[in-house]
């Protein structure tokens, strides 16, 4: 069966929706912890960033949120943030706090593979990546590769990339590890299409969409992406 | 670890996304570096079409006191400020790595004039981002971006200021790196930008080293230039870095002070001093100067502090309208906003001969001194 990731930003609400993430049969909680500028995101993780740290979801927030997330479900728990959050906290201590608030690994959106090589953490590959960088990203990557499916941001597009099968045929050739793809996979449709080139897929934006409808409708939605995968 | 380090400062803190395009760049302007041909052309629009060299000019009015204030006039580019050296540098680059289409962002507006005037010279589609506080602020320079045919994009949120152009332009590069270029418009980025700047800017020290020589007979005992993310101060300090002698000062606005305030923080692309709180979050620098208005800088900027190097101050905004007063009126030079930090502070340095680094003109700022 293949994985199904959620992304949700940390707030007051997350350990409630996280129960409904994983009432509706996601594999995978991603955590997002805010920052000012974030790069790689599109303006729904955007604009859930800015709403986050106006609600005072700094660092120490946001591990207690991923302590009480980790109290009330089962599912591994992944912070994805940026580099400028691990420079303030301390890259060691921000990756041991983590853990032993309950994340099983780390992502970090703006930190290619060759920039603090010995912080473990799962790496992205992007369509641009080339061969010798995916074999770089492979071998250091903690458990799993994340595939950005698009040449961008984060958020929904119409159509599912026509530049995941090349990727994933590429990565394939270099590694074994599981290959979950993200960026733009917005609808049960589009799970589905990615679904049957990689191991799993993960939704961000589209899961911030619907969560902001109440636990319900993100229980209802991850229902609907669970049932494409299965 | 990756290349492109000055001390604890600089990397590459991007999406992977763009690394391969980083590589590209630095692939590219090396073997730029190498070619002559480039060097030859560079050299071309240099004089040709910039109008470098440009005077070194001895501002008797302005000075007192027996001191001698040297101005470096990069206000009499093309375009009227420093930011062309970089540019039609620049786009060289692009021409040569077959990019057609050019993203910017700008402050002030004249990275944005400077990159939208190359772009029109070469035929290459041209989009600028722009804070809408920003557009505002300096409006003569959006009209003008427009009238060399660039796409001028608002930017909405956050501080509609510069910090919020420069993450714009850099997701727009992501969406877009197979066929764009992004021409950053200061010593800042990811590696190999600060490098790539700092280069196409070290035009300015080279010739007020020996304009300086030749005009007083020998060097000053200050340099001192306005830092925003710092490409004039930094292409001033480049001629006389090796100069121990020569004390390098570079003034920051007292609300934007990365370097006499900020902490070790990571933007757009680099580690370096940041104006940050102490979780990492970038904090709003608040500057009369749109040019000086960005919490982030070089990240040699940085380096050259820690080791001692140069030295950075600060000017409030009123002491920077007090100084473009003073050298209009003195000298008939309106300058703008951003080296009238630098005029600011060069008035009180104990020297008797100082070289500021005049990076623009005030006509952008007529609307935001006449509003005082």
């Amino acid at each position: 069966m293949k994985t199904l990731v959620i992304y949700l930003m940390a707030g007051h609400e997350t350990p409630e929706l996280a129960s409904a993430v994983e009432a509706g049969g996601a594999d995978v909680l991603e955590i997002g912890f805010p920052f000012s500028d974030p790069l790689a995101d599109g303006p729904v993780v955007r604009r859930a960033a800015e709403r986050a740290l106006a609600a005072g979801m700094r660092t120490a927030a946001c591990l207690e949120c991923l302590r009480d997330v980790g109290k009330r479900i089962d599912l591994p728990l992944v912070p994805m943030t940026y580099a400028a959050l691990l420079e303030a906290y301390g890259w060691e201590r921000f990756a041991s706090d983590a853990r032993a608030a309950g994340a099983t690994s780390l992502i970090v959106a703006d930190l290619p593979a060759d920039e603090q090589p010995e912080l473990r953490r799962v790496q992205l590959v992007a369509p641009t990546t080339t061969d010798e960088r995916i074999a770089l990203a492979a071998e250091h990557t903690d458990g799993w590769l994340y595939l950005v499916t698009v040449t961008g941001t984060t958020g929904a597009r119409s159509e599912l990339s026509p530049a995941l099968a090349p990727l994933v045929e590429r990565t394939r050739r270099v590694t074994d590890v599981p290959l979950y793809a993200g960026f733009g996979v917005s609808n049960p449709a589009q799970a589905a299409a990615a679904a049957e080139l990689a191991d799993g897929v993960v939704v961000g934006s589209a899961a911030l969409l619907a969560a902001e409808d109440g636990p319900q409708a993100l229980e209802a939605f991850v229902s609907q992406l669970r049932a494409a995968l299965a | 670890m990756s290349t492109g380090v000055y001390g604890a400062y600089g990397g590459r803190y991007v999406p992977e996304t763009l690394v391969p395009a980083l590589d590209e760049l630095e692939q590219g302007y090396k073997l730029a570096l190498r070619d002559p041909a480039f060097a030859a052309e560079l050299e071309e629009l240099g004089s040709r079409y910039v109008g470098r060299p440009t005077p070194l000019y001895d501002a008797e009015r302005f000075a007192s006191g027996g001191r001698r204030i040297l101005l470096k006039r990069e206000d009499l580019c093309h375009t009227g400020a420093h930011k062309i050296n970089n540019a039609v540098g620049q786009a060289l680059l692009a021409t040569r790595l077959g990019k057609q289409r050019i993203v910017a962002e700008t402050g002030a507006g004249q990275h944005g004039v400077a990159t939208a005037t190359v772009c029109a010279r070469s035929g290459l589609e041209c989009v600028v981002y722009m804070g809408s506080e920003d557009m505002r602020r300096q409006h003569p320079n959006v009209e003008r971006m427009r009238l060399l045919g660039a796409e001028v994009q608002p930017v909405e949120f956050g501080t509609r200021t510069l910090k919020e152009a420069t993450s714009e332009a850099i997701r727009d590069w992501i969406s877009n790196v197979e066929t764009t270029y992004y021409l950053i418009g200061s010593c800042v980025g990811p590696h190999p930008y600060p490098a790539i700047v700092r280069r196409l800017q070290s035009v300015i020290g080279r010739e007020a080293r020996k304009q300086a020589l030749e005009m007083v007979g020998r060097l000053p005992e200050a340099v001192v230039a306005c830092v925003g993310g710092g490409s004039n101060a930094i292409g001033l300090f480049a001629g006389f870095v090796e100069d121990h002698q020569v004390r390098l000062v570079g003034v920051e606005a007292a609300g934007a002070a990365s370097l006499a305030g900020g902490r070790t923080a990571v933007l757009h692309g680099a580690r370096s001093s940041v104006l940050a709180d102490e979780d990492g979050q970038i904090l709003d620098a608040h500057s009369i100067s749109a040019g000086l208005d960005y919490p982030g800088v070089g990240p040699e900027h940085a380096f050259l502090r820690d080791s001692g190097r140069a030295e950075y101050v600060t000017a409030t905004d009123e002491e920077a309208l007090a100084a473009f007063h003073r050298l209009a009126e003195t000298e008939g030079i309106l300058p703008a906003l951003e080296p009238a930090h630098a005029l600011a502070r060069a008035l009180d340095l104990d020297a008797e001969v100082v070289l500021v680094g005049l990076s623009g003109r005030g006509d952008k700022d007529l609307g935001e001194v006449l509003a005082r």
